[in-house]
Formats: C-alpha cells, sequence, structure tokens
C-alpha cells in the first residue's frame, strides 16, 4: 500500500474470463459463510427455516460459560505468543538483514523451515518432546509451540519491509555519530514499524486460528476456543455455533477494516 | 557497519527454535528407531519395527491418498487463484477486493469446515432443500468422502494461493504484455510467455503454502473426512493418542516431513525464478552499491516516515 502510484494501474477493462473465476472465487468464499449467518437467526434447531429468533444468541452469551472460558484462554496466548514471537522474529530479522556473520546462511534458511512442514508435524514433535522434559501439558505449553510456529512468519514479514528500504539511511544515521543501540531505536525500528506490525498481526492471527498444533500441546483445562469448537462440531450442526460463527466472522470484518485502516495511517503519515 | 552485533541479534531466534524446533524433531527421527512402549512411550531399545510397519498395503494406499488430495486441491487453487488474483491486481478496487478475500480468510478455520457441514451435512441446508422439494426421499451423503475433503481443503486454504499471487501480479509491469501485443503476440501467447514468467515467484509461493498444508492436512479428514478418506495425519494422531505406539507415529511423521522437503525442494529447483538468482548474485557480490534500483525506490518511502 506504501507503493501506491508507482506501478499505476492502467483503467482499462480487464478480461471477461478473469473476471468471471474473481466472482465465481467471492461466491465460493462467502455463500456457506452467509448461510452460516441466515441460519444463526433461525428459531428451528434444524436447518430448515423456522422463523426469525435470536435464542441461539442468548444462548452463545449467557449459557456458554466454557466456551468463554476458551475464549479467553485463546486471547491470552495470541498476545503472549504474538508479542514474543515478534520481538524474536524483528530482531533476528534485523540481524541477518545487516551482518554478515559465520553460519548466517545456515541458521536463516533454518528459521524458515518451520513454515515449510506441515504443522501437524510440529504438534506431534512438540508433543513427545514436552512428555520427555516432563513438562505438564497446558496453556504455558500451548503458548511455548505458537510461539515456535509463529516466530518463522514474523521473520518473513519483517525481512520482507527490511528489504523493501534503503540502507544508506543507516549509513547516514552512522556518518552523523549515531551509536548501533541509536540506530536501532531512532532508525530501523521506525522504518521497520509497518512490517513489525503486520507481523504481529499475523502472529495473533495465526495463533486464534490454530487448531492442529493446540490439538497436540493442550492439556485438560486448557482448551482454546478452536478446540472448544471442534468438541462441539464433532456431534454435527449446531445452532449455537451458527450464532458464534457470526459473532467471529463480524470480529474478522472489524479486524479486517481496522487493521488496514492502521496500516494506510503508518504508512501516510 | 561498526561493531558486528549480527549473532547478538539472530541469539535469541536461534536458541528458541533450536530448543522447540530442531531438538524435537531430532527426538522424533531417534524415537522412530526405538520399540514401543507398553502404555505410550518408548523403551529404548534399537528396533526397525516402526519402519517395517510402513511397508503395508493400508499405509501405501493412505499415502496414496494423501497425494492425491494434495496434488489435486493444490491445482484447484492455483488454477482459480492466478485469473482472480490477475483480476484483482488489474482492478480499480483492489484494496476492497483484498479485503474481501482477507476476510474469510481470517475467519476461524474450523468455523469454516464446520460451515461446510451446515451446507452439505446430512441434516444441512441442501439436503433439506432437496427433501422438501421432493427430489429425494432420504438425504444424501455428500460428506465424509474424499471428495469433501478435497472441496473444503481448496475452501480453507485458497486465500493462500490468492495473496502470493495477488502481490507478485500487483509488481508487474504490465507494459510488458502491451509490447509483447504490440509486437504481434496474441493475448494467449502474451500470458502465457510473458505475463506466466514473470509471475514465476508467485506460483512457487502458492503452490508450496497450499500443497504443504494440504499434504500435512489433520483437521479436515478429521472432521469432515470419512474411513475411505483417512489422510497421513490421520494415521499419526491416531498411533499418537489411541494406539499409543510412538515409534510408529515419529516414522510417519518423518515420512511425510522427507516428502514434503523433497517435493519443495524439486519445485524450487525447477521453479527458481531468474529475478531471485540475480538478485541474490547482486547481494552476494557488493551488497550496498550494487542495488541502485531498490534504493531508488525506497527513498520515497523512507525518507516520508
Amino acid at each position: 500500500m506504501n507503493r501506491i502510484g508507482k506501478h499505476a494501474t492502467p483503467n482499462r477493462p480487464t478480461g471477461k474470463f478473469s473476471f468471471g473465476m474473481f466472482t465465481f472465487v467471492i461466491c465460493f468464499l462467502y455463500t456457506p459463510l452467509v448461510i452460516l449467518v441466515a441460519y444463526s437467526f433461525n428459531q428451528s434447531k434444524m436447518m430448515s427455516w423456522g422463523g426469525f429468533s435470536l435464542r441461539w444468541y442468548s444462548e452463545l452469551f449467557f449459557n456458554s460459560e466454557s466456551l468463554w472460558h476458551s475464549f479467553g484462554n485463546s486471547a491470552i496466548i495470541a498476545v503472549t505468543s504474538a508479542t514474543i514471537s515478534t520481538a524474536i522474529g524483528t530482531l533476528g530479522a534485523i540481524g541477518f538483514y545487516w551482518y554478515r556473520f559465520k553460519f548466517k546462511k545456515l541458521i536463516r534458511i533454518a528459521a524458515f523451515v518451520p513454515i515449510l512442514i506441515p504443522e501437524i508435524i510440529i504438534g506431534v514433535s512438540l508433543l513427545i518432546f514436552f512428555a520427555g522434559i516432563k513438562l505438564n501439558l497446558s496453556l504455558f505449553t500451548i503458548f511455548l509451540a505458537h510461539t515456535t510456529f509463529n516466530i518463522p512468519f514474523v521473520l518473513m514479514v519483517v525481512t520482507a519491509r527490511l528489504e523493501e528500504f534503503d540502507f544508506t539511511i543507516i549509513e547516514a544515521a552512522y556518518d552523523l555519530g549515531a551509536k548501533e543501540l541509536q540506530t536501532l531505536a531512532k532508525v530501523i525500528l521506525p522504518a521497520a514499524f509497518p512490517g513489525i506490525m503486520s507481523g504481529f498481526l499475523i502472529a495473533v492471527t495465526l495463533s486464534l486460528e490454530d487448531f492442529v498444533v493446540t490439538f497436540f500441546v493442550s492439556g485438560r483445562g486448557s482448551a482454546t476456543l478452536p478446540l472448544h469448537i471442534y468438541s462441539m462440531i464433532r456431534f454435527g450442526v449446531s445452532p449455537v455455533i451458527n450464532a458464534l460463527s457470526v459473532i467471529v466472522i463480524a470480529g474478522t470484518v472489524v479486524l479486517a477494516v481496522l487493521s488496514r485502516n492502521v496500516v494506510k495511517y503508518m504508512f501516510q503519515k | 557497519m561498526k561493531k558486528n552485533l549480527g549473532p547478538a541479534y539472530v541469539a535469541p531466534i536461534t536458541v528458541w527454535l533450536c530448543v522447540f524446533f530442531v531438538i524435537p524433531i531430532s527426538i522424533i527421527v531417534y524415537y522412530s528407531f526405538l520399540t514401543k512402549g507398553f502404555n505410550g512411550g518408548v523403551v529404548h531399545k534399537f528396533s526397525l519395527d516402526a519402519f517395517r510397519a510402513l511397508y503395508n498395503p493400508t499405509i501405501f494406499k493412505i499415502t496414496f491418498n494423501t497425494f492425491w488430495v494434495a496434488c489435486v486441491s493444490t491445482a484447484v487453487m492455483v488454477a482459480l487463484a492466478v485469473p482472480a488474483a490477475y483480476y484483482m491486481a488489474r482492478s480499480r478496487h483492489k484494496n476492497f477486493f483484498m479485503l474481501l478475500v482477507i476476510i474469510p480468510f481470517w475467519t476461524n478455520f474450523l468455523i469454516r469446515i464446520y460451515a461446510w457441514m451446515a451446507v452439505l451435512g446430512n441434516n444441512g441446508v441442501v439436503n433439506h432443500a432437496l427433501l422438501s422439494m421432493g427430489l429425494i426421499d432420504r438425504h444424501i451423503q455428500f460428506l465424509y468422502n474424499t471428495n469433501a475433503v478435497i472441496l473444503v481443503a481448496v475452501y480453507t486454504y485458497l486465500p493462500f494461493a490468492i495473496l502470493p499471487l495477488y502481490s507478485t501480479i500487483e509488481k508487474f509491469d504490465f507494459s510488458l504484455v502491451e509490447a509483447a501485443r504490440d509486437l504481434g503476440a496474441t493475448k494467449l501467447a502474451a500470458t502465457l510467455r510473458v505475463l506466466v514468467p514473470n509471475i514465476r515467484g508467485g506460483i512457487t509461493t502458492a503452490v508450496l503454502f497450499t500443497f504443504i498444508p494440504a499434504f500435512g492436512n489433520y483437521a479436515i479428514p478429521q472432521i469432515i473426512g470419512g474411513s475411505s478418506s483417512y489422510m497421513l495425519g490421520n494415521v499419526i494422531a491416531r498411533e499418537l493418542t489411541v494406539t499409543r505406539n510412538w515409534p510408529l507415529a515419529s516414522s510417519i511423521s518423518l515420512v511425510i516431513t522427507a516428502l514434503t522437503t523433497l517435493g519443495v525442494l524439486i519445485f524450487m529447483r525447477f521453479n527458481r525464478s531468474a529475478s531471485e538468482e540475480a538478485r541474490e548474485r547482486a547481494q552476494d557480490n557488493a551488497p550496498m552499491s550494487a542495488m541502485p534500483q531498490v534504493s531508488a525506490q525506497s527513498t520515497g518511502t523512507g525518507a516520508s516516515e
């Protein structure tokens, strides 16, 4: 978004084929969600229409304590793991980008490997590892696991941002007498801030989303929202989940719109 | 650069990933060569049982099924994503379209799976509609088979294909296509021979980001798959939590890791875009001075912040 105008798109009609495919994709992505929204207001417990009702929402808000508890767990883990992984990933990105040192290439490639490995492998290996060091499965193990899979994503996003900007401003800072830490705090971090912010947001999203890894490393009483949803949907369609879905979708829309504006604002400043 | 603080910067990431990634993976490798314990866990005695157990028709069938699901869903996703991303990148409303793609993508993974249960499930909307219209006497089982797994995999991972393609196509200089057209290329030829080679990086990312999760799929076949659509991920989970044969769970994990790594390596080798290579060469040889173009582009952004 910071590149508006650099590759200005000519306002020329685009192909019918690509328009058709795009329309299809959007319909495909939204149809199931729209159906969930519609049926969340259904009086009937079944998927046949029984009239408008808000009963599933009152069920969701006033009669689903364990669900809200799991939501709290998810929020705690998302914020903590995103914070730690953003700090670690950002430092790593800066280190890889500006310095040369022994084994740099190897470490750098190795740091991206967790992205390329199926989630289930991370879950299984961490479960076996935690069992090996006799660490009881709890919110803490989930936090460790989420931080682990978040770090490479933060690294990737921040690196991408660093690659976009100018080395010379750092040289300028040094030439003007800035110390290493001053340069980091006053030049590098502010310049990389949009990348750090999107790294953090991605980490929060991935953490809130995650089912597979969490499934393996969670213990009794440490269910996150996705685990709770999983235990509910195993018994089939439930109107309460329809209502929950609407809340989740609405939250997602708000978050997406807000974060877009935040990003825009940051770029324009 | 004055002092070399590089190692200090990368120490946290290196330590963290060593402890929580490299060591656990090494333990898996180690466990796969051990004897299984009676109630989960392992006996520290060398054994190849876990690998021998892989050599059986059921595992072969499941491995084939896993490949099938991953390949078909990846192919469908890329086929849908290239034109869709192209349209988005060329549109005047690209920011809005981006948002449209991101919203379902950020909606919880399990809710997206669940949405298809509500649509196609035995008590789902489609079955209800067909029943009430009298077109069928009893519900049709749409879910709990391999095609349902592919459908839902495409649904949940499609944005992973669209987003990288979108950002590559958006950066593509379309005057190249115009030049090709002016020089007499047909629309199709210009697309295939100018656009596609230039967005190869995006296609690679799209394939990797869709194939890997589809291959290591666990949740989707677990929730809306049936016994016929079992995938390797489900076997691991079963061995780990139900049968409690940890060496076998480890050896299957190794197989998945090896197969995905191999696939990724082969794919990257064939698809390494020329621009990437050139960029790396430039970086290796002359890190600061050889990037005038990058500097020129980013001075504006850098200065404005």
